[in-house]
């Protein structure tokens, strides 16, 4: 096994000592400094890849795991896998840090926490280096499955099931259609790698399925990463502690889906139809998280919304990317895959900024008591270290110089203004709603990202409001901040380092067609005055004076009702589906058995008379009959007769002995048939089951015992002839098409072969004596069960007798 | 000439089963029910004895004696039910 196993394992292997730890250690030390180590040690390891990848080499290690059906767990590690592997090994290590101090380890469930988390840490890491498909699937769910129990981690407050439950519903319905989607893609490119399907990519795109396939692997990836209009769940997974908020939420998990579009571009994209649903839904989406982002009070809500906006924009750069694709190797498609490489800048640079924003927010919320921006405020003063960190993430966040917002933002408004001039597509009708929507998304975005930091730091200090005596947070708590701060920073000065080593070997995974060329890419804080920096500055213009005026118009989302939104759809539909089955289920699960057995009879009618229908089954040979004589037909008419006396009498005991007389004519029809064990065996057996019936009889209560006539029911006599129709047709049409001899000429030599001159006992005991062996357990157990019936019914009768 | 004549018993006795059956229903008291449903039993044994003859079998002879024992005990046991309301006693 290779050394890379052992680090993609390593999270996994770790989740089994930590409850050890919990229990002997805790109390000594936190259970988190342990834990540390597990992301440290892959961040390292990972970093030696970089230098490989860099020069354009890739790794593929394969470890067997069910060869024989050919699902082998294979890895492949290239520039995209190995930026998604760093994000998630470095942020990590730093959130671990930050639980440390964030996590109480006296009043805190610790070794659940760490548990889950390093869970979720494995399976990001399978998902993002898997090549094997449906491991990257099983990663996938493992995933949605961690990120449930992490959502939930406080589950004795109502609104975290809410959320935890929200979210798995949502994600696993993404999945389960990925699944599908991965599998139309395995049937049609007959193999299980990606890299394999991105080779014989030709034949998927020429296939019937290619559509399908793309909608429904889109459906997975669109609601992972929380897109218009599954972003529904994101918000709501805030419930979850700071730390798993700040990992899960914004720097890792919901990059899922952007891994995967990202992953998978090289096979559809190209195609009109990936360009509009993964471009439009993420502009949309970008606008629909930003213009809700404004309204929300709560400091989390407001990330919450801002991180489906920024995956909006991540989403649709994709998509723009994705036109590099069509264009091929030409000047339009150097162009477009420009767009491709802000998608994966701002990827990274979203993954810094709201990682250390979420600890900001955690950090107030640990100080302070609330998140709620109403009773916060003048925080500037009492923590000026967490006010620096919150200015660095938010004004990269709104795309201000000096940090790495501002430099993605700009390649962002470069990307939708190519788009507008594409000519492709549609778009020359369309293309120009791209710029504006980007362009009024932005404003909103910088709306609240001044919202955020000025309504919590600036402005009057309200400490009566708060409940707890507000300081700086502990030093621990804010190193982990403060690193990612640094880097939102660092990347600002030095982006070509980051863009060398990491992003362009990343580039050259997502568009492994194009030629990537290092000096296409270089990015540069000042290019020149162009359009993307009068967008900038009107962005900071325009945003200004609505923040300005904020008190005015804020209002006008209360007008929104609440009834449109996307969450009542969702908890409507989730009532009303509940009351739906409920009322399906009430209405044919009656309770009563005689509705269940019109049920069965009629299934059976329709299932045989719809396939004797179907398929031409009446035909009828009467050639093989043989002669019908007199007994025959005087026996038939007095079963015939005794039949309709039972349906028809009123009293039951003359039912009774009626299906007796009934037993006694079959009896008779064994002995015209000349078959003397049988006749011998109905006799008794019927006498014998008379006069239980008559026991029955006799104990039925006194109440109920004049019952009078079965009712009529006109569905019961439907349904009762139909099936006595369809029984004697298919007996008919069967008896004329005996295909093969029958095998009772064996049975004929039963003299010679058992030595019994009994044929009919021979086969009993001797050729078939399994049966009759089971057959008398069967009888063994009837007895038994009898028994035991009969034992417990008195004794609680007897019990009974006692307490009266 | 012989297959006639039992052909002619055979009717014969499905009138009786028939006439009996008819007391089975009717018969104001279970004791005359009982005694008809007995008589039944020994029409079947003399019918089954002519489908012997009929036939040319053995075979049917134990049924034969199954019926005439089940009648028996049939009737023994109604016969108790009608005097003591139970058929098997209880050990005190």
């Amino acid at each position: 096994m290779n050394s890379f196993y052992i680090i993609l394992f390593l999270p996994f292997l770790f989740a089994i000592i930590v409850p050890f730890l919990f229990k002997y250690i805790n109390k000594r030390i936190h259970t988190g400094w342990f834990v540390l180590f597990v992301p440290l040690t892959i961040f390292l390891y990972l970093l030696q890849y970089i230098p490989i990848v860099a020069k354009g080499d890739t790794r593929e290690y394969i470890l067997p795991w069910i060869p024989s059906l050919n699902i082998n767990i294979t890895t492949y590690i290239d520039g995209l896998g190995l930026l998604f592997g760093l994000l998630i090994s470095g942020v990590g290590t730093l959130v671990i840090l930050y639980s440390i101090y964030y996590l109480s380890k006296e009043r805190e469930e610790l070794h659940n926490f760490y548990i889950y988390l390093l869970m979720f840490m494995g399976a990001m890491l399978g998902l993002v280096f898997s090549d094997h498909i449906l491991i990257l699937y099983g990663f996938w769910e493992l995933t949605s499955i961690s990120s449930f129990l992490l959502i939930g981690y406080w589950f004795e407050r109502k609104n975290s099931r809410y959320g935890a439950l929200k979210s798995l519903l949502i994600t696993v319905f993404g999945g389960l259609a990925m699944l599908a989607g991965f599998i139309m893609l395995i049937l049609m490119a007959e193999t299980y790698s990606i890299r394999e399907m991105i080779a014989n990519v030709g034949e998927i795109t020429n296939h019937s399925l290619f559509i399908t396939a793309l909608v429904l692997v889109l459906l997975g990836a669109f609601t992972k990463s929380a897109q218009f209009p599954f972003s529904i769940w994101l918000p709501d997974a805030m419930e979850a502690p700071t730390p798993v908020s700040a990992y899960l939420h914004s720097a890792t998990m919901v990059k899922a889906g952007i891994y995967l579009v990202a992953r998978l571009t090289p096979i559809f994209a190209g195609s009109a139809s990936w360009f509009w649903l993964v471009a439009g839904v993420g502009i949309v989406t970008l606008f629909y998280g930003s213009f809700n982002a404004i309204r929300q009070t709560d400091l989390k809500a407001l990330l919450a919304f801002s991180t489906i906006s920024q995956l909006g924009l991540v989403m649709s750069l994709l998509g723009i990317g994705s036109l590099a694709v069509y264009f091929g190797q030409s000047e339009n498609g150097i162009l477009f895959s420009a767009a491709t490489f802000a998608a994966i800048f701002h990827l990274f640079n979203h993954s810094t900024f709201k990682g250390s924003l979420f600890m900001v927010v955690g950090i107030v919320d640990h100080e302070t008591g609330t998140r709620d921006i109403r009773r916060l405020g003048g925080l500037m003063h009492v923590m000026p270290i967490t006010f620096t960190i919150a200015v660095i993430g938010a004004f990269s966040m709104a795309g201000l110089p000096p940090f790495n917002g501002f430099l993605s933002k700009e390649m962002f408004f470069a990307g939708v203004n190519d788009v507008a001039n594409a000519g492709v597509f549609g778009l020359e009708q369309f293309g120009l709603l791209f710029p504006i929507i980007a362009w009024v998304a932005s404003v909103f975005t910088f709306v609240y990202c001044m919202i955020l930091v000025f309504k919590t730091f600036t402005g009057k200090f309200r400490p009566e409001k708060l409940t707890r005596k507000v300081h700086e947070a502990p030093f621990g708590m804010l190193v982990s901040p403060i690193i990612l701060g640094l880097i939102v920073v660092l990347v600002f000065f030095f982006p070509n380092v980051l863009g060398e080593y990491i992003l362009i070997p990343a580039l050259a995974a997502v568009l492994p067609m194009m030629q990537i060329n290092a000096s296409d890419f270089h990015i540069s804080a000042w290019h020149g005055v162009n359009l993307e920096l009068w967008m900038t500055i009107g962005v900071v213009v325009v945003g200004i004076l609505l923040y300005k005026t904020l008190k005015g118009w804020v209002k006008l989302f209360n007008n929104y009702p609440y009834r449109l939104t996307l969450n009542h759809f969702y908890d409507q539909s989730l009532a009303g589906t509940e009351q739906f089955s409920q009322n399906v289920t009430n209405r044919y699960m009656t309770g009563s058995l005689r509705q269940y057995l019109v049920y069965i009879f009629a299934f059976f009618v329709l299932l045989l008379m719809g396939s004797f229908i179907t398929l031409y089954g009446f035909q009828f040979d009467f050639s093989k009959f043989a002669p019908i004589e007199l007994f025959d037909i005087a026996i038939v008419i007095g079963i015939v007769l005794a039949a309709f006396v039972v349906l028809f009498t009123s009293h039951r005991i003359t039912a009774i002995v009626t299906l007796g007389a009934i037993g006694y004519f079959v009896s008779m029809f064994f002995v015209l048939f000349q078959a003397p064990d049988l006749g011998l065996t109905q006799f008794v057996v019927e006498t014998v089951t008379t006069v239980l019936f008559l026991l029955c009889f006799y104990h039925l209560p006194k109440l109920k015992k004049n019952i009078g006539k079965i009712s009529f029911k006109l569905t019961n006599l439907i349904i009762s002839l139909a099936m006595g129709a369809t029984v004697t047709i298919l007996a008919l049409a069967a008896f004329g098409h005996k295909v093969f001899e029958p095998i009772s000429y064996f049975f004929e030599k039963s003299y010679e072969l058992a030595g019994a001159k009994n044929i009919v006992n021979a086969i009993l005991v001797d050729f078939r004596g399994f049966d009759t062996m089971l057959e008398i357990s069967v009888l063994a157990i009837a007895g038994l069960g009898v028994y035991v019936l009969i034992r417990q019914g008195s004794r609680r009768r007897e019990q009974s007798n006692e307490t009266k | 000439m012989f297959k006639t004549v039992l052909f002619i018993s055979l009717c014969l006795l499905a009138l009786t089963i028939l006439l009996n059956l008819y007391r089975v229903v009717k018969g104001p008291t279970s004791a005359d029910r009982i005694q008809a449903l007995d008589s039944v039993g020994i029409n079947l044994i003399a019918s089954i004895g002519i489908f012997s003859v009929l036939f040319h079998t053995r075979a049917f002879f134990d049924l034969m004696l199954l019926i005439g024992i089940l009648s028996f005990i049939g009737t023994i046991a109604f016969a108790r039910f009608i005097e003591r309301s139970v058929v098997i006693e209880r050990d005190n």
